[in-house]
């Protein structure tokens, strides 16, 4: 079963292809790893993929069902998540609240005006859970503004973990990120059952390689090469797109 | 027949008239991404001060002209003392600018009530140019006539500035990408000061060479900045050739609603307005939508 | 905004009267019982009607509080709203209809203006939303003003009776205080059930990460809409209750500066709070009277006080003044050598 398919793909801002006719097949329980140097068109892929970028031309299928044209919005109640590049939470609120709204967003509770969100148990248990899953339950109550940016890319997996995905998109989740911490992620993602399919984008190849099946690596918006582990390191291109030979 | 060519006559007119009050709008709008609401108190004060020049109370007659550029240029001192004075220290709010922009238009309203009173003053039109031209039996007032040529050479004066001199250079770079404008060596805050007395002198002359039409009232200014917003939301922001189209729209279905379903002149203009937004609201608003 | 002496799991905008506790409850029945007490205080008819008029623009402002605080979308038009529910009622009135037909029709016909301000307005954010907000309130005052054969223009319209609900006369000022009481505490009610609900969080989730909201799967334009409509049925109830007040309605409450005022009072109480609103109504109220009093400058006042508020208190009067005689008050104690309270006056964590 084919998780995610992505064929022929293709987007342009202005006059310039940021990605050009890229196809992308990750199967169930898959781990995929995209590389590629700055500006290869890593997270334009994702913003594809997830709906906020409009394609010029080509399709995107989740699971067998095409979502070419579906909302974005509507993409994550169909099974997708991601994190960000660029945290983006809510900062006012506390860590508990925005992990709550990751799972709210999925609930049609979330149209009800009437109700008190605070006494909604079973919310605030898959958030406490959600948080257990990251190690982060013991401070669920302080607000994000007190937190450390290791905690935040924490908070960002919890949401998408919240939302208990079936295809999880991860845009560097180990960017900024100190020696232990990494580890911490690491040991984090590893955890995740193989029922989630993940695509992960990561410059940190050292941390990222043992946790991945298959890479891919972009270059200027195209697919360079793709294949296990052994196979892209081994490549002569994967050399001259990062040694520039 | 002559009904309708004199109509159109005045609607290309407030076209031109909108033009020079919106022009300066959209470009600040472009500019400084604010809405300037003083834009209406400064076509009021324009034709306010163009009248005590005009002789009323200061004793002695000016030439017209000289009495509207001098008030014009009134205006623009105005307007850059407020962009120095306000604007400058809440650079980077947006919201807090528009609201400063706000309050400045309530007060200015007032003092204008205070210093000129509450009937409407008339403007004598100049007389060298208080005849008509009569064409085919339809006589055109020559005043109006002026005014459009006038328009007209402001249009083509605007778009030479913009697009010849390194000043308009500039004002093209700031309204394409401040931050970038910002790195390449361009003092974009001297920008803001010099845009903002620009359109302020703009709109200052608009005030008092529409006096001869419209009159000068209290409220002129609350009659006005609904137009110029409504020009630039036709128009687009930031562009001039904007501006002169939607001035035009604008000028027309405002005469012609008023002559022909004058209690909803008003009313009219809100057509234009919700078909472009709902038709190209991108357009207008660049990436703004969410 | 965010407090740290709130209770950090609940939203501090959303913990002021919902947070429970006996001390809340008192503090909440203490405030309902002085309410209620006001006319009897104050025996004069004129401060009786000064204090419906401040309940009523209050429920104004925490409707324009919806979209200014909690969807982050500033409106430069609701006077225009408040001006149809008003002038709606109004012209049944004067056309012989009764008091259920015209306060039905006139909350219906806010609702539909309400639909159509979203409708338009929502195409944009940020300062487009206010451009058309303003430009939309205005082709409504331009109605009001110009059409005259519907409006009566100028000179506006005449209200001869007030409604009598379950058979009590609301003539009196102090009949009509009562009325408009309830009003209010119904609607503080509604506000403080809708911010601390999800759809409220949803809301305030769309104020501060609109795209963050749209990937997790809420639809952001249909959240906001909603927003705008219980804004508009707010800002509705209130124009009703302004026309009973006054029993007038001319182009004057549609202007500009009315929707200003209402914007001054969701600012200067501080937006995004529930009670915010409700303190800058019966400061814009309570000045407005007395400068009228004195002086026959309002506009100029009004225009002052934004200017000085943007320039000097951005966070809102409440908040600014604390703010204000706080570190007044610490420089002074630090003058005095003490520093055991310049520790206890920590600066707070900024959000």
């Amino acid at each position: 079963m084919t998780a995610l398919a992505v064929n022929d793909l293709c987007k342009s801002f202005g006059g310039l292809r940021v990605t050009t006719n890229v196809n992308l097949g990750v199967a169930a329980g898959e781990r995929r790893l995209i590389i590629g140097p700055n500006g290869a068109g890593k997270t334009t892929l994702f913003n594809l993929i997830t709906g906020e970028i409009t394609p010029d031309s080509g399709s995107v299928a989740l699971f067998g069902r095409d979502i070419t044209r579906t909302p974005s919005r509507k993409r994550s109640h169909l099974g997708m998540a991601r994190t960000y590049q660029i945290i983006t939470l809510f900062t006012q609120d506390t860590i508990e609240r925005n992990v709550t709204l990751a799972l709210l967003g999925l609930s049609p509770l979330r149209w009800n005006p009437l109700l008190a969100l605070d006494r909604q148990r079973h919310l605030l248990e898959q958030a406490r859970a959600a948080l257990k899953r990251v190690g982060l339950d013991h401070i669920a109550a302080r607000p994000l503004a007190q937190t450390s940016y290791g905690e935040r890319r924490r908070v960002e997996i919890a949401m998408a973990l919240a939302q208990n995905p079936k295809l999880l998109l991860l845009d560097e989740p180990f960017a900024g990120l100190s020696i232990d911490e990494r580890q911490d992620v690491r040991k984090l993602l590893a955890t995740i059952p193989r029922d989630v399919t993940i695509v992960m984008i990561e410059h940190d190849m050292d941390t990222a390689l043992d946790l991945v099946d298959r890479i891919t690596l972009l270059h200027f918006g195209e697919v360079i090469v793709e294949g296990t582990r052994a196979e892209v390191v081994a490549d002569p291109r994967t050399r001259e797109v990062y040694l520039g030979e | 027949m002559t009904f309708w060519l004199l109509l159109t006559v005045n609607s290309i007119t407030f076209g031109g008239l909108l033009f020079l009050l919106s022009a300066g709008f959209s470009l600040i709008f472009g500019l400084m991404r604010i809405p300037n609401l003083t834009h209406g108190s400064m076509f009021m004060v324009g034709a306010y001060l163009g009248t005590s020049l005009l002789g009323g109370t200061s004793g002695f007659t000016l030439n017209f002209w000289v009495a509207a550029l001098i008030a014009a240029v009134e205006v623009a001192i105005l307007g850059a003392l407020m962009e120095r004075l306000l604007l400058r220290r809440l650079a980077g709010q947006q919201l807090a600018q528009v609201l400063v922009t706000l309050g400045v238009s309530f007060m200015a309203a007032d003092l204008c009530l205070m210093g000129w009173g509450g009937d409407p003053i008339s403007v004598a039109t100049p007389p060298h140019l208080a005849g008509f031209v009569r064409v085919d039996g339809a006589a055109f007032p020559l005043y109006r006539m002026a005014v459009i040529l006038i328009a007209v050479v402001f249009a083509v004066a605007l778009w030479l500035m913009l697009e010849r001199t390194r000043l308009g250079a500039m004002i093209r770079a700031g309204v394409d990408d401040p931050q970038m404008a910002r790195v390449v060596g361009i003092r974009v805050s001297q920008l803001f000061t010099i845009v903002f007395a620009l359109g302020a002198g703009l709109a200052g002359f608009a005030g008092i060479i529409s006096g001869p039409i419209l009159s000068v009232y209290p409220g002129l200014d609350q009659d006005m900045l609904p137009l110029a917003l409504v020009v630039v939301i036709l128009g687009g922001t930031g562009s001039l050739l904007g501006s002169f189209v939607g001035s035009i729209i604008v000028g027309f279905i405002y005469n012609f609603g008023q002559a022909l379903l004058p209690e909803l002149a008003y009313f009219v203009l809100f057509l234009p307005m919700v078909l472009v937004l709902v038709l190209r609201p991108q357009g207008l608003f660049g990436g703004q939508i969410l | 905004m965010n407090s740290p002496a709130a209770s950090p799991v609940t939203n501090p905008a959303t913990s002021e009267l919902t947070g429970g506790g006996a001390v809340r409850r008192v503090a909440i029945a203490v405030a309902v019982l002085a309410l209620v007490a006001v006319p009897y205080a104050i025996e004069q008819v004129y401060y009786v009607n000064i204090a419906s008029q401040i309940l009523l623009y209050a429920v104004f402002a925490l409707g324009l509080n919806v979209l200014v605080g909690y969807a982050g979308l500033v409106s430069l038009g609701h006077a225009g709203l408040f001006g149809v529910a008003a002038y709606v009622v109004a012209y049944l009135l004067a056309a012989g209809h009764g008091h259920a037909l015209a306060i039905l029709a006139g909350l219906a016909a806010g609702l539909v203006a309400t639909a159509g301000f979203a409708a338009l307005a929502l195409r944009a954010t940020g300062i487009s939303f206010i451009m058309i907000t303003l430009a939309l309130g205005e082709i409504i005052w331009g109605l009001a003003y110009r059409w005259i054969s519907i409006t009566g223009g100028d000179n506006g319209i005449s209200v001869s009776t007030r409604p009598m609900p379950f058979g009590l006369s609301l003539d009196a000022p102090r009949a009509f205080y009562d009325a408009t009481l309830i009003v209010f505490l119904l609607a503080v009610g509604a506000v403080a059930i809708f911010v601390r609900s999800p759809f409220g969080a949803a809301l305030c989730g769309t104020r501060d990460q609109p795209r963050r909201m749209n990937a997790l799967g809420y639809h952001v334009l249909m959240i906001r809409f909603w927003a705008f409509m219980f804004s508009g049925l707010l800002t509705s109830v209130a124009g009703i209750l302004f026309v009973y007040y006054t029993e007038f309605i001319s182009p004057q409450a549609l202007a500009l500066t009315a929707s200003a005022e209402g914007l001054l009072m969701v600012i200067s109480g501080g937006a995004g709070t529930l009670l915010g609103p409700v303190v800058g109504a019966a400061l814009v109220v309570i000045v407005k009277n007395v400068v009228s009093a004195y002086i026959t400058r309002w506009n100029f006042m009004l225009g002052a006080i934004f200017v000085a508020i943007v320039v000097f208190m951005p966070e809102g009067l409440v908040p600014g003044a604390v703010r204000l005689t706080r570190s007044a008050w610490q420089s002074a104690s630090r003058q005095k050598g003490t520093t055991r309270n310049a520790a206890a006056s920590a600066p707070r964590p900024q959000s």
